[in-house]
């Protein structure tokens, strides 16, 4: 078996996700890199798009930001926000869209929080705010998530909701008037974590070779369904190899 | 060269000429408590020397809004120019992990007034703004913290009439039928009284050319009183009316034009140049705590009278590793890290 960062595993894990025929809403960063290994591994028709309104990226090089010039090379079209976040509210094409990003705190049913810990008005901690996410996870057919595996993070209830996941389980995003779609996907340093089909509640689908189910409960404060657990597949020489020389040869991200 | 058709007797050149200073553009159209929206999205086509100028003379209380900014936002919060802002994401993605490191801090030190809303949402806002609208509608997000907080409390909101009476609003949809989107979220109009962007080409009467993403450049442009654009390149105004079909902005929505070349740096400007990775790990060392942000202020903003000195301090070696392949509009292989 070859040797892998755990960031690695998870820009495969993600990567692995993406479908050919997806169009894929990017995040910033671990996102960016999981949208170009799926172009280049196993989904090269996924289209890339960024909210900022670059529609089809070449992405020639790892961007730093959704902003990036990176993102406006050899694009079907160069436009702005209002373009993206129109493609997303379009009922015929924002359910083709998988969205990927990351945030500070999530709960059982998706919910992120890329906003603030703590008090709203005085936090303990202030983060950027949630940017396209919320716009993005509101209307994309599905999303999937990266988190670090962390006590803190994983939470009964976020300190600000900034993204709509399942809302509060079961028709929770019917009645809050979104369309169909929702989180499908979490992926962290530790494994996979997917949501259950009636109940709306993240369980652990798989982890990292090495790793115990057990060990990711321990990092998490809500108790989640450990039983379903399998053994992701390890990256393979392959997958490494585009990663790393092709993706991201000076080692921004990975 | 051929000159683009126009009707006899109407001649595109007896408009005001709107080129002036750096200085003079800011001294005109930026008072003390005015609303400003910011044009660039965090690392690219923020309009640095507008905003290092905005700092220079001095400028207070400004209440800014941006969508997803960056730099400039950062150091007219650190510097003390603005004492309320309104947006949906503050920082420049990896130079300033978890976010703006001056935004960061006067939000976590209680010095500013804040208020969060999504890209989308303040994308509407400067777009209903710029159409003369009201507010704009948009499918749901009412389960969310940025419906249900308020930065600005009813009574600063009452008190203050530049801020609308909500901050949003959740009415029933006259549209409605078969129980299907029976409401809909409203967000308020923008209407600033300056907008200053950073742009590639304008000609002296103002016609705006961007390359590359327009982000919500054109929305913001468009909303305000009063637009101050900052470009790469002053073009004739034959040469910019060849292709129309390229610019963004008419003439007469613009009310300054300043010539300044690298006006973005260090954030991008696509087609020109990349951002400067070294100067943006400058700040993140310098920009933390009070007493080298102040130094960082004195060597880069105070202690320059124009952007060109400004320039001179970056040295044109570093300008020359950033600038960008004609063909990609990026430096290719630029060292990041």
């Amino acid at each position: 078996m070859p040797e892998y960062s755990l960031r690695e595993m998870m820009i495969l894990a993600a990567a692995r996700e993406i479908r050919d025929e997806d169009i894929v809403f990017c995040g910033t960063g671990m996102s960016m890199i999981a949208a170009m290994a799926a172009k280049h591994i196993n989904a090269p028709h996924s289209i890339i798009f960024f909210e900022t309104g670059g529609i089809d990226s070449q992405l020639l090089e790892l961007p730093f930001s959704v902003g990036d010039p990176r993102v406006m090379v050899g694009t079907s079209i160069n436009a702005g926000l209002a373009e993206s976040f129109g493609i997303l509210q379009n009922p015929f094409t924002g359910p083709k869209v998988v969205g990927i990003f990351g945030a500070a705190q999530i709960d059982r049913y998706g919910n992120l929080n890329t906003t603030c810990i703590g008090d709203y008005w005085r936090p303990k901690a202030r983060f950027p705010g949630c940017g396209g996410a919320c716009d993005a996870a509101s209307y994309a057919g599905r999303t999937i998530i990266f988190m670090q595996q962390e006590k803190r993070k994983f939470v009964e209830r976020v300190d600000y909701l900034s993204t709509p996941g399942w809302i509060l389980g079961p028709g929770g995003r019917e009645e809050a008037g979104l369309p169909e779609g929702g989180p499908t996907m979490v992926i962290t340093d530790m494994g996979v974590m997917r949501f259950d089909e009636e109940s709306k509640e993240m369980y652990i689908h798989s982890t990292y070779p090495g790793i115990r189910p057990q060990q990711i409960q321990e990092q998490m404060e809500i108790e989640i369904d450990v039983s379903r657990a399998m053994e992701e597949k390890p990256p393979t020489e392959e997958e490494l190899a585009l990663l790393r020389e092709r993706i991201d040869p000076q080692r921004l991200i990975i | 060269m051929q000159s683009p058709p126009r009707v006899a007797g109407q001649s595109i050149m007896n408009v005001d000429d709107k080129v002036m200073d750096l200085s003079k553009a800011i001294h005109r159209f930026v008072h003390d408590g005015d609303h400003v929206s910011i044009g660039g999205f965090t690392i690219t086509r923020n309009p640095m020397a507008l905003a290092y100028e905005i700092i220079r003379q001095g400028k207070k209380n400004l209440h800014v809004y941006v969508h997803s900014h960056g730099q400039a936002f950062d150091l007219l919060i650190g510097a003390g120019c603005t004492d309320a802002i309104e947006l949906s994401y503050g920082g420049t993605a990896r130079f300033s992990p978890g976010g703006g490191i001056r935004f960061k801090k006067a939000i976590e030190g209680g010095k500013i007034r804040f208020e969060d809303y999504t890209n989308f949402q303040m994308t509407l806002r400067f777009m209903a703004g710029s159409m003369g609208l009201p507010f704009m509608p948009i499918r749901s997000l009412r389960e969310t913290d940025v419906f249900k907080k308020w930065g600005f409390d009813e009574k600063l909101r009452k008190k203050n009439a530049r801020i609308p009476p909500k901050k949003m609003a959740m009415v029933d949809n006259p549209f409605a039928r078969d129980g299907r989107e029976e409401k809909i979220v409203l967000v308020p109009a923008i209407n600033p009284d300056v907008t200053i962007i950073h742009v590639q080409q304008v000609d002296r009467q103002g016609t705006v050319r961007i390359k590359g993403l327009t982000y919500t450049d054109v929305e913001q442009a468009k909303a305000a009183k009063y637009l101050i654009v900052s470009c790469e390149e002053l073009v004739d105004t034959e040469v910019i009316r060849e292709n129309p079909d390229q610019n963004q902005i008419p003439f007469f929505m613009v009310d300054a034009v300043v010539l300044v070349p690298y006006g973005a740096h260090p954030t991008a400007c696509y087609g020109y140049y990349d951002y400067d990775p070294l100067h943006f790990n400058l700040y993140k060392e310098m920009a933390p705590d009070d007493g080298t942000f102040r130094q960082y202020l004195d060597e880069y903003v105070f202690g320059v009278k124009s952007h060109e000195e400004y320039l001179e301090k970056i040295g044109k070696d570093r300008l020359s590793q950033i600038r960008a392949d004609p063909r990609l509009g990026y430096r290719p292989g630029l060292d990041r890290r």
